[in-house]
């Protein structure tokens, strides 16, 4: 950051946000103009990377970006269940325009079915193999989403918000206190993913956090195809024209409700599977993984990203869980930078609201729906 | 009988917007709903589309008991609002928002041919088919809501204030399309603060105040009704 003496003036600084403007539009535009095989060359290009990214030989040529106070393999696996959980997310924030502010209950939900299941610590014992209780786990995320949802989901906006923060203390407090979900103590021995190298070794264990990454990684992907395909069909543009206008969704002969609960769902089944990952991955569970903050950081990283695209959000989604880990074992002025992450992470935020409110790289409807609240804010004043 | 609507009350929280309104709508007709501000005519309207729950009473619209009967069934049926104001959707663009009227068809021909005749109605909208909605003057956004609606195609027309903050010349214009649209075979139920056009195009009339139905005719009686003329017309 330059500070100079004298403030530029306005119209300098509107030149110099005008180019600002231009620069990015140029490169949106340069991709949407690009041919399609250079839009595959370059998309299998970033697929690429990231697969080779958690592997010594090839991270450590580039430079500042592993993260120096904590294994960069372990740290891109918590990036890549982040990545997962925003693009989740994204569907009930970014499409539906649900505000859900417990999202991370859901990935509790997903993480405590596998650990009760699969656990020998567990009072059922029914010691199921990993594989068989994802799908559980999934079901189970569902299930719990139409619950919450089918009484609030009839109601609007804030409300919501309410409700979803509530079930996530909910969730939280019962594996504080309920017997049955151990608290502190929590869960060991949760078993790994199926797999197995030539020599015998298992694929998928504590010490090496790649399998887990490219797992999810793979996951990621096939989500966002999905989801991808979903946003493009009728269900899609039914969340879009929600999200713009409840009442004229509705008048359009939009089943709102119906609509409304997919999304919910979708995104909680989403949670519950990143949760049955992580169960795995860490191979024990218990109450202190699931603070309120996760959901407020994946919400944040959504908005970040730029909520309603899903590149936004993966990006957001990405960006954030890694400078939150690339600040370890930074010391500046003898202070431990990692000590006050939150406050840079919050320092961001404010920043961004108020210069990009849309995020880093907006959806086109909502920037647009942006600018019409914002005149809408002066018309009503 | 298209619409029968019989002895509606409607509450917000524990205020009574409409105390026991009835009214009906023939097929083939254009009927107004004129009132002052707060009179509950944009409310009767949301009882009618289903977007409001009412209280008590019932509505039939062509022949079937709708009382019950959820918003988008509702559309499904034949009955489409186009929204007061700014009822549209901003980040589409107006083909998008086009669309989205025909979100309950899956006749795609029917769709096209549809389309083509907003496209008629509205050459301004043709003119902007690829600019984002929230970015159209008001007249457009009035104009894009009505043949929004249109693109359900139908049976009962519901128009919310479709003169809202127009310019007296997009008044006009907007009331041409109306009797247009009615001509070409569509019910019409028009709510409306501008009684003088209102009136002078509509086959019937009611008049509404506090919640109640005070008066009902046809258009030309009410028009020349003394105390309509002092109450809406603006003259003594």
């Amino acid at each position: 950051m330059t500070t100079t003496v004298n403030p530029p003036n306005p119209e300098q600084r509107e030149a110099a946000m005008d180019r600002l403007r231009h620069g990015r539009e140029a490169i949106a535009e340069r991709w949407r103009n690009a041919p399609r095989w250079v839009r595959w060359v370059l998309l299998a290009a970033v697929i690429v990377f990231f697969y080779a990214l958690p592997n010594k030989e090839f991270y450590q040529y580039l430079g500042p970006i592993p993260t120096p106070g904590a294994n960069f393999t372990q740290v891109m696996f918590t990036v890549s269940i982040y990545v997962l959980m925003a693009v989740g997310l994204n569907i009930v924030v970014g499409f539906a325009g649900l505000l859900d502010l417990g999202y991370f209950g859901f990935f509790a939900v997903g993480a405590y079915t596998v650990a009760v299941l699969t656990s020998p610590s567990s009072d059922i014992k029914t010691l199921w193999p990993w594989l068989l209780v994802v799908p559980v786990a999934i079901a189970l995320t569902m299930v719990s989403g139409v619950m919450l949802g089918t009484p609030t989901l009839r109601l609007r906006g804030d409300y919501l918000a309410l409700v979803t923060l509530g079930f996530a203390e909910m969730i939280r407090i019962s594996a504080v206190s309920l017997p049955f979900l151990k608290g502190q103590r929590g869960f060991n021995q949760i078993p790994h993913p199926p797999g197995k190298y030539a020599d015998g070794k298992p694929i998928f264990g504590i010490l090496d956090a790649r399998p887990y990454y490219w797992l999810v990684l793979t996951l990621i992907i096939l989500v966002v195809i999905g989801v991808r395909n979903l946003t493009h069909s009728r269900v899609g543009r039914a969340w879009i024209s929600i999200r713009e206008d409840e009442d004229a969704a509705q008048l359009m002969g939009v089943p709102t409700f119906k609509f409304k609960l997919w999304a919910f769902a979708s995104g909680a089944a989403i949670a519950g599977l990143a949760g049955a990952l992580f169960a795995g991955k860490q191979n024990f569970v218990n109450s202190q993984n699931f603070e309120l903050l996760n959901s407020i950081i994946i919400l944040a990283a959504v908005i970040f990203g730029g909520s309603g695209n899903i590149v936004g959000a993966i990006v957001g989604g990405g960006l954030v869980a890694y400078m939150i880990e690339r600040f370890r074992g930074i010391e500046l002025f003898g202070l431990e930078l990692y000590e006050y992450r939150f406050l840079f992470f919050g320092l961001v935020l404010v920043v961004m609201m108020i210069f990009r409110p849309q995020g880093l790289i907006p959806n086109r409807r909502r920037a647009a729906e942006f600018k019409d609240r914002r005149k809408e804010v002066i018309v009503g004043e | 009988m298209l619409l029968e609507i019989d002895d509606v009350s409607l509450l917000y929280g524990r205020i009574q917007a409409l105390h026991g309104i009835s009214l009906t709508v023939d097929e083939g007709e254009i009927v107004a709903l004129i009132g002052a501000n707060g009179a509950g005519k944009s409310t009767t309207m949301r009882a009618i589309s289903g977007i409001r729950p009412v209280a008590s009473g019932r509505i039939r619209f062509n022949g079937e008991d709708v009382t019950k009967l959820r918003a988008d069934l509702r559309v499904r049926r034949g009955l489409c609002q186009a929204p007061e104001g700014r009822g549209i959707f901003p980040g589409m663009t107006v083909l998008e928002n086009l669309d989205m009227g025909a979100y309950t068809r899956r006749d795609r021909a029917g769709v096209a041919q549809d389309l083509n005749r907003v496209m008629e109605l509205f050459p301004r909208l043709a003119e902007r088919r690829k600019q984002a909605g929230g970015t159209l003057s008001g007249g457009e956004q009035q104009m894009l809501a009505v043949g929004r609606a249109l693109m359900s195609r139908p049976k009962l027309l519901l128009l919310d204030e479709p003169s809202m903050g127009l310019a007296p010349m997009l008044i006009q214009q907007i009331f041409n399309i109306i009797t247009e649209i009615n001509e070409q075979g569509t019910t019409i139920l028009l709510v409306e603060q501008n009684a003088q056009q209102a009136l002078a195009r509509a086959h019937r009339a009611y008049v509404l105040e506090t919640g109640r139905i005070v008066k009902s005719g046809t258009g030309a009686e009410l028009l020349h009704d003394p105390s309509v003329k002092e109450a809406y017309l603006g003259v003594a």
